[in-house]
This record gives structure tokens, C-alpha cells and sequence, in this order.
């Protein structure tokens, strides 16, 4: 069977110095993966890779065995929160029809159908009450519930989610696992940057243990070990280090 | 301001305007309008210097257009300056991410050197007579003088290209919505979805580029950097949806115009700076009195909140009185003495008073029935917050009063129901007095 | 009072404008400010004017006054405007700078209007320069400013290098963040309003920015900045003063600037993009040799144990590669002017010294294999190509720290180049 989510050999470098060495791993369909590491371990970039948004230095990624730029449909991505500008115009309702827009494609604009599901998402995280108001004056918990609405409108089969559970409230961050649960009930498979080591067992199936290269990736019953997460926070490799600094200023060896 | 309108709308009821002056009054409020449309889009993409740029850059295309065909045919003007535009984005760019420029600065570096070549080709131009400040200032008030005829009407050539330009920028933005509006909120999802941002900005800069020496000719490049920003920044204080601000934004950028017009021929000066200064004296009244953005309005809000805290306190110390059970009435200036002495506590207890919650019995003060409950809920509140400051949060006894006292004003039905699930057999709070119930 | 002719004073002037302005607009830069010069160039117009209509004298210091008050306003509201409202800066800055140069226009055209006979030509500098109308007293006005902000920047260096690298730091540190910041605005205000005359409106901005961007190039040392952005600034200047030919002074001097600015782009000794160019190519001619001798290692391998010089086929070697047949040809001859193998017909043959490259080519790449193998848990079958990226790079102390970590497993240090027996007794070098 060919896996949901497949990257190999990849190697993603910013102005030529590598921020991801050579990643090769496989994740099933249907799994709730947890991407684990300390911070500057590149775990955003290995989203934004996978989704196009940073080229790779080498190496492809595979969405069901096609490239991304084929699969888009198939994708969905909710950024971190900071990433964008809340006093922006919108109404919640607006942001969730974004959602839509991928399928949609060029110039075609949305409808009763979209306008439809874009409520039924609202609904499913618990926001249709504020479908109108401006997204400022909505709490750091509720803003997150609505960029998971908007993945939830994208209809994908696959969700990378950067950070969700970052300056959220404790009962929004039970709802968000929850929904991502029953998402992968219905065969989605979920990627999740997460920080806090103590929930990992509870919330996924699957890890992906990163720094700089991959440690581990697996059923987090088996990968999930204290010898492995030794390697993924025991410190920097410094060879790495001192080879990616000396890639970016491009100096031979003697 | 408001002052100055109204005595020249007076003016102008009085000498009504003769037909030139409604094809300037429209020309500009045309352009204005092409303008503003696009400016929404940059001021939300925190892109608004880029017009600024633009809106001087094109000037080496024009000039550059001109020497290589020798005529004022629109089509190799149009050209020279859509290159120049998209040049400098190009350019600026390019500074940025390749040369590590910071981003400000290769806009600045870009747009100033692209700018003066252009008044030095332009000096060059033999035979043509280059009235530098026109390119500050155009010549609007000529607009009529240089008509075509559309249909029989003989309307001014500037007004027609302002048109043109307008259902251009109209039509593009209408085709492109939710692209646009998806990439200016969230370009890395806009991206991802197949709709690259770095080509919806360069559609954007192309737009302004053609804007911007459509108007260069008219109404000079200050009007034109003022309508790309100014009406836009305007409706982005006044609007919460995107459909609503760009209409708002040319709405606000032709009344600018219509103002500015107004109170140019009032003051006898000149009609592009005028409306200029008009369109930055509608920033001001929407900045000061914008209902939910304006400082006036937040000032308002503010002073709300403070007068509210303040006669919940002075419920709460006639309540905590009673309850000591001593047998003194405080007296209005006892009160106010209590609570500040400001004078923002005696429009308080006044507002107290009005609400019938607060009663005079001559000289002394006393709670009504409902000024008793209201307050007893507030002490129920605060005695709550503290019990829950000592058991959850483990604070020392001498430090949960000013934390209750700050919390009080603001836990709702809800919160405070929380709480008593949270402290379900809470009688006393943690000082051993009675809470209310 | 020395006289000067026309042509000398306006010389001197700008080239004195243009190094303040360098110096001062290097800390514009960065604190990330470009913009604010643009801004304060376009919102001192209604100050001159308001000064001119109030005062009715055409004195640069009068007017000078007023320029700094309407700009300095500019300033304040714009600040107002990011800090109460959800104006983002960019807008309020644009907004600014429109409305303020707006109600200039307007007052000028009042003046205009009013005085028959143009007889605000004096003005009307102000909006594109016109170092031709200078006067001794403007000479001495630009002087005695720009010579305040250099002895400001002087006195004060210690403490604008700090905020202008880590306000928050200097202002833990106990240092006024602020009023430092607002100092090396105003330093910013006074010199673009005393600049205008000369250059204009809209191209004072590039005075603030070129020569800072410019030497910003060159070094990254805050002194060497300063001065560098100084003798730009002075050379932009002098030179755009001097051009003539019916050249407007002010855009003359703008282009110059923007010339030496395109020189050191091209020429700068570590971000030019001639040198980055230059190295970019050499280290592709690097890599294409690393590759090209370790092909020829890898197919060669197995006569090593029995000569010094091992051939192989050029259509191997073009197999190994995927190389176009001309490009592996001019690798080939490069290679063969530099003695490190021969070419005769289709078979190669390397020489001891390229043998000896080789062998070292391949000794990196097997090295780093290893390493990403063991210690970052990369797959056998994956860590090719990752080596075929980095070994190039791989500076010697790397090199070495890769051998000790590699060296504790035995069997897995790589071979070292063979050394052929020497064809003469030896002795044992003294201790």
C-alpha cells in the first residue's frame, strides 16, 4: 500500500546552509503524528518542505505517491497562529471559506455549497456562534479553532497543523485533540508540531523525532523511547553544525 | 475642518459650480477612486510605501517611452510605465532577499534613484517643456480643457482614462477576490493552494503601476500617493469586512476629492494638494471617531469602565459597613472620600443615585433594596476569587484582597458559576467573613 | 568672510550635506527607518511655507525652524496614529507624508497666488533644490548644523551603537532607550530639513539611505561604516554638484550616489556580487573536480593495489556521472593541465598525483557517510547523495573531528592515500 505521506532523501537548506539533513521516512495513512524536537530542530521547515512552501536542496515529497504540486486538494495546513494579521477585514465566517478556495481554483468564486460547509466546519469546532464577528476580538483559543475550521472546510485527506496548541486554553486544546481524533477515525492522517513531551503518549499514534536529522519515526509505543528522545534533545550533533555553516559560506575544504 | 467644509459648501451653494468645475470635481473622484480600490489591498499587505515608490518610479518609463517613440500616444507611455513599476518591485525585491538589504531600505534606495533619472531624462527632452512641479501637482484644474468625445459627450481626456483605469481595476479585483483576499491574509496557505502570493503581489504592483501613470498626468503624484494610501487607511478603521472596506476606500477617496475640490476654490489654491489635505482630514475624524477603532471612542470606552469600577466600589464599601453592623451612615463626602475623592467618584455615586441603588436619607447615605443585592453579589464575587487565589494558587492570606479587588468588576454570571462548581462548599472566605449569597 | 564663487560654495555643500547625511542616515538605516527621512523630507514643506507666510523673511534658518516644527508634528501624529489605532505603520507613515506635503502644496500656491511675480522662487527650492540660489549664510547655516550632529555622534557613539543594535538591552541596561532613539531621529530631522535647498523633496531620502546602504556593503564595522558613509556621501555630492550640462544639481547628486552604490554592489569585497559570483564558479569547478576524481577512485579502485597510475573509460566514466560527453571532455582537459591524469583516446589514466586527489576525494565523501550513518541515523542506502553535497565543504578541522569520532571503531577509518616506497634510504627525522 502506498503510504499517505512519504519523504525522501530530502535535505532543505536556507541561503545553501541545511536546516534538515537528509530525511527519509514513511507514515501510514490514518495516523495522528506528533513532530517532536527542541526548538531550532526544523520541524516547521519540515512542514513548510512538505507543502512546497520552502525548496528543497534535494530529495521529494510524496503525497500518496505523487508529488504535492499534484495532491494540493489532498493537503490541508493550518500555519501558526502569529502568522497572520488579525486586525485583517474578515469575519470568522470569511477566514473559514478560505478553506474552500483551493478546490475551487482559479477565478470561480464560492457558493450556497461552500458557504454550507464552511458553517458545518464552524459548527464541528464550536464557533458558529461567532461566525460574525471580526477575528480580533476573538481569544487566542477561539482564533485557533477557527484556522482548524478552515483546515476542516479544506476537506483534505492530509493536515499538517504548526504549533496549534501554542497560548491556547486548556479546554480548547482538549477539543482541538479531540477533533483531530475523530479525524483520523475517518482515515485522515494528521501532522501535528507539538512542544509539550508530557501529552505525546495521550494525543498520537505516531511520532517523528527531530533535530536537524531524523532520530526516529514510528508508533509512538515503540519510538517513543527515552533512549531515542536522549538522541533527539541530548544536544546538537556539532559536526553538523560546523558542516552546515561551512555550506552556507560555501568555503572548500583545503 | 468640519468648520471650513461647511462654510465652503455654503460658498458653493452660493456660486454653483459651473460645468468645468464638475468634470475636475469628477475626474478627480474617478481617479481618487481607481486609486483607493488598490490601496485596501496595500495597506493590508503593510505594502503602503510601494505606492509611494511606484507612484514616483514611473516617471524614468514615461520619459524613458517618450524619447523612444517621440509622441504622447497612451499605449507606449502605458508600457514604459508598467515596466518601470514593475521594475522597481522587481528591484526592491531583489535587494531584499538576494543582496540582505533591509526591506525599507530597498524600496527607498530603488524608487529615489529611479526618480531622479527619470527628472533627468526628462530635462534632456529637447523641444518639450517640462514643468517639473506638475509632476508633483498635475494640472487637474486643466482637465477639461483637453476633451474627446465618447458618444457625443465631450468629456475630458483625463476623466476617460481615469475610467478606463477604474473598470480595469475594478474587473481585475473582481475576477481575482478571493485570491487576492486569500494571499493578503494568509499568503503561506495562499500558496500552498495553488495560488502563489508572490504573483498575486506582482498582479497588485502591476495594477497600481498602470494607476499610478494614469493619473500621473492629471493630478500629479502627490494626489496619487495619497489616494493609494490615505482613503484606504481611512476605511480600514471604520470597516470589518474586506468587501466593505474597498468600497468604503474609493467611497472616501472620491468624497476626498469633492472636498478637496470644494474648499480649493473656497481658499483659491491649489485643487490637488487640497484634496490631499482633505482626504488626511477624513484619516483624522475616522482615527479620533471611528466607533470601534477611533481614540475618542477607546477614551469613551475607558472612561466607562473606570466610572463602573468605581461605583462597584462604592456599593462594596457601603455593603462591607452594613455588614460590620456599626451604626454609622457614611455621607455623600464620606463616600467619595472612600473610594478616591476624584471627581470621576462623585459622578459615580451621582450615577448611583439616579439608578435609585444608592438612597439619601438627608445628610447620609444608604443602600437601596437593589443597590444591596448588586452589591452583595460583587462581595460575593470577591469573596470567592480570594477563597480560590488561597486554594488553587496557594497565595498568602495578605495578598488576595488587591487581586480579588481588580478580578470583582469582571467575573460574569458564568465565571462566578464556575467558580462555586470549583469551591462548592465556600461559606466564608479566607479572612472568616460571611459570603453572601 | 572668504569669498567663494557659486560654483565652489555649492560644492562644498553638498558635499558636506552628503557626509551628515551619510553618518546620520547610517543609524536611520539601522533601526530600520529608511523610510522616515522620505517622510520628514515631504512634512517640513508647510513648515517652510508657514514660516515664510508668518515671518515674511526667506532666511533658511527662519524657514529651517519651521520645517523641523511641521515635521517633527508629522512625526508625533504618526506615532499617535500606530500606537491608539490599528493603523499599521507603513499606512500611517504614507498617510503622514501625503497629507502634511499636501497642505504644502496648498500653502505655497496661496503664496504663490498672492504675491504676484513668482516671488516665492525661494520656496520653490525647497521642493526640488536648487543649489544654484545658495547662499553664504545657507553655507554657514548647513555648517554649524552638520557640524553639531558630527560632534552629537561623536559624544555619543557608545550610546547610539547600543540602541541601534538592542534598544531592549540598552534600555535593561538602564540607558534612556527612548530619548537616545528620538536624538538620533531628530539628528535625522535637522539634517534632511537643512538638505532640502539643495537636493529637494523627494530625493533627500536617498541622501539618508544611498551612502549608509552603500558602505553598509563594504564593512560590517559600525566606525568604518560611519566614516565610509561619510567620504561616499561627500564624493556623491561634490561630483552631482560639479556634473552640470543642463543636469539639475539635486538628481545629478542622487545618481552619483546611486552609481557608487551599483559599483560596490557589483565590487564589494565580501557581498559583491562579482566576487560572490566568482566563488559560486569555483566552487562548482570544485565540486565537478571532486566528483570527476572520486568517479575515477571508485572505478579505478580495484587496480590500486597493483599500479600507481590506473585507467579506466571515458564512457565509464560518463556512465558513473551522467556528464554530457563535451562537459566531461572539459573537465577532462582541465584536469590533465593540471597533471592530475592523462587522456589518450578513450581510456584515462590517473597519475600518482591524481591518484593521490582521488584518493582524498574519496576519503572525505567516505568519511561523512560514515558519519551520517552512525551518528545521525541516516540509512546506508540514503547517505550518498547527502556526501556528495557536503564533502566539498568539509573544512579540515571537520575533517579531523570526524576521523577521531570515526577512528574508536576499528576497521571503519577510512584508508589514507597509498604512498608509494621511497626510492631512497630514509632517515628518521629527529625528535
Amino acid at each position: 500500500m502506498t503510504p499517505a505521506f512519504e519523504i525522501h532523501d530530502m535535505t532543505v537548506a536556507y541561503h545553501r546552509r541545511p536546516v534538515l539533513w537528509d530525511i527519509d521516512l514513511q507514515v501510514p495513512e490514518g495516523k495522528l503524528v506528533g513532530i517532536i524536537g527542541p526548538n531550532g530542530a526544523g520541524k516547521t521547515t519540515l512542514i513548510k518542505a512538505a507543502l512546497g512552501l520552502t525548496p528543497l536542496a534535494s530529495g521529494k515529497v510524496e503525497i500518496y505517491g505523487k508529488p504535492y504540486a499534484q495532491q494540493r486538494k489532498m493537503v490541508g495546513y493550518v500555519p501558526q497562529r502569529e502568522s497572520v494579521d488579525w486586525d485583517f477585514p474578515v469575519s470568522v465566517h470569511d477566514v473559514v471559506m478560505m478553506g474552500t478556495y483551493g478546490r475551487l481554483g482559479w477565478i470561480r468564486r464560492p457558493g450556497r455549497t461552500q458557504r454550507l460547509l464552511a458553517e458545518r466546519c464552524l459548527e464541528q469546532v464550536g464557533m458558529l456562534p461567532f461566525a460574525k464577528r471580526q477575528i480580533r476580538q476573538l481569544s487566542g483559543g477561539q482564533q485557533q479553532r477557527v484556522f482548524l475550521a478552515r483546515a476542516l472546510a479544506e476537506q483534505a485527506r492530509i493536515y499538517f497543523l504548526d504549533e496549534p496548541f501554542a497560548g491556547v486554553d486548556a479546554a480548547t486544546e482538549t477539543a482541538i485533540v479531540e477533533l483531530l481524533q475523530t479525524l483520523r477515525g475517518q482515515g485522515c492522517t494528521v501532522f501535528v508540531v507539538h512542544h509539550d513531551l508530557e501529552t505525546v503518549r495521550h494525543y498520537f499514534d505516531y511520532v517523528i523525532l527531530l533535530n536537524m536529522r531524523l532520530v526516529a519515526c514510528g508508533p509512538v509505543h515503540s519510538t517513543f523511547t527515552p533512549e531515542n528522545l536522549q538522541k533527539t534533545y541530548g544536544g546538537r550533533l556539532t559536526i553538523l553544525d560546523a558542516a552546515a555553516e561551512a555550506m552556507r559560506q560555501g568555503e572548500p575544504g583545503p | 475642518m468640519i468648520g471650513f467644509a461647511w462654510g465652503s459648501a455654503a460658498a458653493l451653494a452660493l456660486a454653483w459650480p459651473s460645468t468645468a468645475d464638475w468634470w475636475i470635481m469628477a475626474t478627480g473622484a474617478v481617479t481618487a477612486a481607481s486609486c483607493a480600490v488598490l490601496g485596501a489591498f496595500l495597506v493590508l499587505r503593510r505594502m503602503s510605501m510601494m505606492g509611494d515608490a511606484i507612484s514616483h518610479s514611473v516617471l524614468p518609463g514615461l520619459a524613458a517611452a517618450f524619447l523612444l517613440t517621440r509622441s504622447y500616444s497612451i499605449g507606449p507611455l502605458l508600457a514604459g510605465a508598467l515596466v518601470a513599476g514593475l521594475l522597481t518591485a522587481l528591484l526592491t525585491q531583489t535587494l531584499h532577499r538576494y543582496v540582505r538589504l533591509p526591506a525599507d531600505a530597498s524600496m527607498g534606495v530603488v524608487f529615489t534613484s529611479l526618480f531622479a533619472l527619470g527628472v533627468v531624462l526628462i530635462t534632456q527632452v529637447k523641444g518639450v517643456h517640462f514643468d517639473r512641479q506638475c509632476v508633483f501637482e498635475g494640472a487637474i484644474e486643466l482637465a477639461p480643457l483637453y476633451t474627446i468625445s465618447i458618444a457625443g459627450i465631450e468629456a475630458p481626456r483625463a476623466l476617460v482614462v481615469a475610467g478606463v483605469v477604474l473598470a480595469i481595476n475594478a474587473a481585475v479585483l473582481l475576477l481575482l477576490w478571493k485570491e487576492m483576499k486569500l494571499s493578503a491574509f494568509d499568503p503561506a496557505l495562499s500558496t500552498t493552494m495553488g495560488f502563489p502570493a508572490g504573483l498575486m503581489h506582482y498582479v497588485l504592483m502591476s495594477l497600481v503601476a498602470l494607476t499610478a501613470v494614469a493619473s500621473f498626468e492629471a493630478v500629479g503624484s502627490i494626489l496619487v500617493v495619497a489616494m493609494l494610501i490615505v482613503p484606504a487607511a481611512t476605511a480600514h478603521l471604520l470597516a470589518d469586512r474586506l468587501g466593505a472596506m474597498v468600497l468604503l476606500s474609493a467611497g472616501l477617496g472620491a468624497a476626498s476629492s469633492v472636498l478637496g475640490f470644494a474648499l480649493a476654490s473656497h481658499f483659491d489654491t491649489n485643487i490637488a494638494g487640497m484634496m490631499a489635505v482633505a482626504a488626511g482630514g477624513l484619516y483624522g475624524l475616522a482615527a479620533l471617531f471611528s466607533p470601534r477603532y477611533g481614540v475618542v471612542s477607546a477614551v469613551i470606552r475607558n472612561a466607562r469602565l473606570a466610572l463602573r469600577v468605581i461605583r462597584d466600589d462604592l456599593l462594596g464599601v457601603m455593603y462591607r459597613l452594613e455588614e460590620l453592623a456599626v451604626d454609622r451612615r457614611l455621607t455623600s463626602r464620606d463616600a467619595v472620600q472612600a473610594v478616591g475623592g476624584s471627581p470621576l467618584a462623585r459622578w459615580g455615586l451621582a450615577g448611583l443615585i439616579r439608578r435609585r441603588q444608592v438612597l439619601r436619607r438627608g445628610e447620609t447615605l444608604e443602600l437601596s433594596p437593589e443597590g444591596r443585592a448588586a452589591a452583595q453579589q460583587l462581595v460575593r464575587a470577591h469573596r470567592l476569587w480570594e477563597n480560590y487565589l488561597v486554594q488553587y494558587l496557594g497565595l498568602p492570606l495578605d495578598h488576595v484582597h488587591e487581586p480579588a479587588h481588580r478580578v470583582e468588576h469582571f467575573l460574569d454570571p458564568e465565571l462566578q458559576a464556575s467558580l462555586e462548581r470549583k469551591l462548592p462548599d465556600a461559606t466564608h472566605d479566607p479572612h472568616g467573613r460571611d459570603i453572601p449569597s | 568672510m572668504i569669498a567663494l564663487s557659486l560654483a565652489a560654495k555649492v560644492m562644498l555643500g553638498a558635499g558636506l550635506l552628503g557626509a551628515v547625511a551619510g553618518v546620520v542616515g547610517a543609524f536611520a538605516v539601522l533601526r530600520g527607518r529608511s523610510l522616515a527621512g522620505d517622510m520628514l523630507a515631504h512634512a517640513a514643506l508647510p513648515g517652510v511655507v508657514l514660516a515664510f507666510m508668518l515671518t515674511g523673511s526667506r532666511n533658511l534658518a527662519t524657514l529651517s525652524a519651521g520645517a523641523l516644527a511641521t515635521g517633527l508634528a508629522a512625526i508625533g501624529l504618526m506615532t499617535l496614529a500606530v500606537r491608539w489605532t490599528r493603523t499599521k505603520e507603513d499606512a500611517a507613515i504614507g498617510t503622514a507624508l501625503s497629507t502634511f506635503f499636501g497642505l504644502g502644496v496648498v500653502l505655497l500656491s496661496r503664496v504663490t497666488r498672492s504675491e504676484a511675480g513668482g516671488n516665492s522662487a525661494g520656496l520653490n527650492s525647497f521642493l526640488f533644490g536648487e543649489p544654484g540660489n545658495m547662499l553664504t549664510s545657507d553655507l554657514v547655516l548647513l555648517a554649524v548644523v552638520g557640524g553639531a550632529a558630527l560632534v552629537i555622534v561623536v559624544l555619543l557613539f557608545k550610546e547610539f551603537r547600543l540602541v541601534s543594535f538592542d534598544p531592549d538591552f540598552a534600555a535593561s541596561q538602564g540607558w534612556p532607550a527612548t530619548g537616545i532613539d528620538l536624538t538620533m531621529m531628530a539628528l535625522v530631522a535637522a539634517i534632511t530639513i537643512v538638505g532640502l535647498p539643495m537636493v529637494g523633496v523627494v530625493l533627500m531620502a536617498a541622501m539618508i539611505i544611498l551612502p549608509a546602504i552603500t558602505a553598509r556593503l563594504w564593512t560590517h564595522r559600525l566606525q568604518t561604516l560611519l566614516m565610509l558613509a561619510a567620504a561616499l556621501g561627500a564624493v556623491a555630492g561634490a561630483v552631482g554638484a560639479r556634473v552640470g550640462h543642463g543636469i539639475p544639481a539635486g538628481p545629478a547628486i542622487v545618481l552619483t550616489a546611486a552609481g557608487l552604490f551599483l559599483i560596490s554592489l557589483l565590487a564589494a569585497p565580501e557581498q559583491g556580487l562579482v566576487v560572490r559570483a566568482i566563488h559560486e564558479l569555483r566552487l562548482r569547478r570544485r565540486v565537478a573536480q571532486d566528483h570527476l576524481l572520486r568517479s575515477l577512485f571508485e572505478l579505478t579502485e580495484s587496480q590500486l593495489a597493483e599500479t600507481y597510475e590506473p585507467v579506466t573509460q571515458f564512457k565509464l566514466l560518463r556512465a558513473d556521472r551522467h556528464w554530457s560527453a563535451s562537459r566531461l571532455r572539459r573537465l577532462l582537459d582541465r584536469n590533465q593541465l593540471q597533471g592530475l591524469l592523462t587522456v589518450a583516446g578513450d581510456s584515462v589514466r590517473l597519475t600518482p598525483v591524481g591518484v593521490r586527489a582521488a584518493a582524498e576525494a574519496a576519503r572525505r565523501h567516505r568519511l561523512w557517510e560514515l558519519y551520517m550513518m552512525r551518528f545521525a541515523g541516516a540509512a546506508s542506502d540514503h547517505v550518498d547523495r547527502s556526501a556528495d553535497d557536503v564533502e566539498h565543504m568539509l573544512p579540515a578541522s571537520v575533517l579531523l573531528e570526524l576521523e577521531a569520532e570515526l577512528s574508536t571503531a576499528p576497521g571503519q577509518r577510512a584508508s589514507l592515500p597509498p604512498v608509494p616506497p621511497s626510492p631512497h634510504p630514509t632517515e628518521e627525522p629527529a625528535p
